[in-house]
């Protein structure tokens, strides 16, 4: 009996978080367009985007040339090296290029979002903020909901493209497959709303999802040095285990007919 | 002031290096052109049998490509796989006892079209039949025929 309460407990506490995210989450978005807005939104583009952009050219670099490596090593037993650059652009494309940026943006920029707002929070700034009549959620949320949901989708196509090129380092420059049979074998096979469009859907999606997380985590922290660290890790966390799940379930629904 | 405005600099020259990124993945790895093709025009062939065609499988003469399936219906009169074939500007007209037959890639790679030139004077125009069509080979077909053979003998 016992048992079944807490599980109740906890099932309410849950869902009431949930409702309190979404809440705040559908008023940040809602009440962005105003004068003055603009420059807090580059702001954050420049913090959140500009910012993470060594990471992710520097991990695309190596991810793109290591799958490289090992396509081209398994390809060449078939003869078959041509296709190195067709199955390095599909994989990135369709699922490496969304999730490994989505995966290092959780960790780059959705930490420091957590961090920021839940230090903003335990210095009480935001409550100073709603005694002078200012929104929180206009001033601060909004702006950085914004800038995730620009800023990851240019990251992951940026992430393609360096990828891409590392790749095509290796194979072509390095170990001397044909350069023509990597570009045509590539544009041959890759569609641009199938493979661009629907990889782009999916960085929106964990866009979304990460920003959500990460401000939702710093506006709900406990106001003390422990809690913006525990908050901060529970970001990082849940928006990796949720960019993985949510990769699995629209590679399901938008590519179906696997059986 | 100045910080402000690097900030700034720097923000504009990432939005612009995220778009370039995007047309980059359009045209050098989906291979988009945004030039209208002129001029190209659509055959339509009948098949008896297209396993392993798709909408996109290329469709040669020579080896070089010079279009692409864009799309496949069955027509149930005569059980027949009819497929609508655009033919790109830049190859010319083609006589109208062109023929088609279906091959295969390598011996496990993809179907694919492949024209065979006629000597008419008559051109194709857009919306003709190709009349003279040799279908898919299928290995379960031929396998199936080899076997009742050796029955036979």
């Amino acid at each position: 009996m016992e048992i079944l309460q807490r599980l109740g407990t906890r099932m309410l506490e849950r869902l009431s978080k949930l409702g309190q995210a979404s809440i705040m989450w559908g008023m940040a978005l809602w009440g962005l367009p105003r004068r003055g807005d603009f420059g807090l939104f580059v702001r954050q583009l420049y913090s959140i985007g500009v910012l993470s952009l060594v990471i992710i050219v520097l991990s695309a670099f190596s991810i793109g040339s290591v799958i490289a490596l090992q396509f081209y090593t398994q390809l060449a037993r078939f003869g078959a090296e041509d296709a190195v650059g067709m199955g390095l652009a599909l994989v990135l494309l369709r699922e490496l290029g969304p999730v490994v940026t989505g995966l290092l943006f959780a960790g780059r920029a959705g930490s420091a979002i957590t961090a920021e707002i839940g230090l903003m929070k335990s210095t009480e700034q935001l409550s100073s903020m709603e005694m002078m009549g200012v929104d929180p959620l206009r001033r601060i949320v909004a702006p950085r909901l914004w800038a995730g949901l620009v800023a990851l989708p240019l990251l992951t196509a940026i992430f393609n493209v360096v990828a891409i090129y590392g790749g095509m380092v290796v194979a072509v420059e390095w170990l001397g497959s044909d350069p023509g049979g990597f570009w045509s074998g590539m544009q041959d096979v890759v569609e641009v709303w199938d493979d661009l469009g629907k990889g782009t859907i999916k960085s929106v999606v964990f866009a979304l999802v990460i920003t959500w997380i990460a401000v939702f985590q710093g506006y709900d922290t406990e106001p003390t040095a422990e809690g913006i660290g525990r908050a901060t890790t529970r970001t990082v966390v849940m928006s990796s285990v949720m960019v993985l799940a949510l990769d699995f379930a629209l590679t399901l629904g938008m590519y179906g007919d696997f059986k | 002031m100045i910080r402000m405005r690097t900030l700034e600099i720097s923000v504009g020259a990432f939005v612009l290096a995220g778009a370039l990124a995007f047309v980059v993945l359009m045209v050098q790895v989906s291979g988009v052109t945004f030039a209208q093709d002129q001029g190209s025009y659509r055959v339509y062939a009948k098949f008896s049998d297209v396993a392993g065609l798709r909408v996109r499988s290329k469709v040669s003469m020579a080896g070089v490509t010079i279009g692409r399936v864009t799309d496949i219906k069955v027509d149930t009169t005569y059980g027949e796989a009819e497929v609508e074939i655009l033919i790109d500007g830049s190859t010319g007209p083609l006589p109208t006892d062109t023929g088609a037959r279906i091959l295969t890639e390598g011996i496990v790679g993809a179907r694919y079209i492949s024209l065979m030139p006629g000597a008419d004077d008559e051109l194709l125009a857009d919306g003709d039949y190709i009349e003279d069509t040799q279908g898919a080979l299928v290995l379960e077909n031929l396998i199936g025929d080899f076997i009742t053979r050796m029955g036979e003998s």
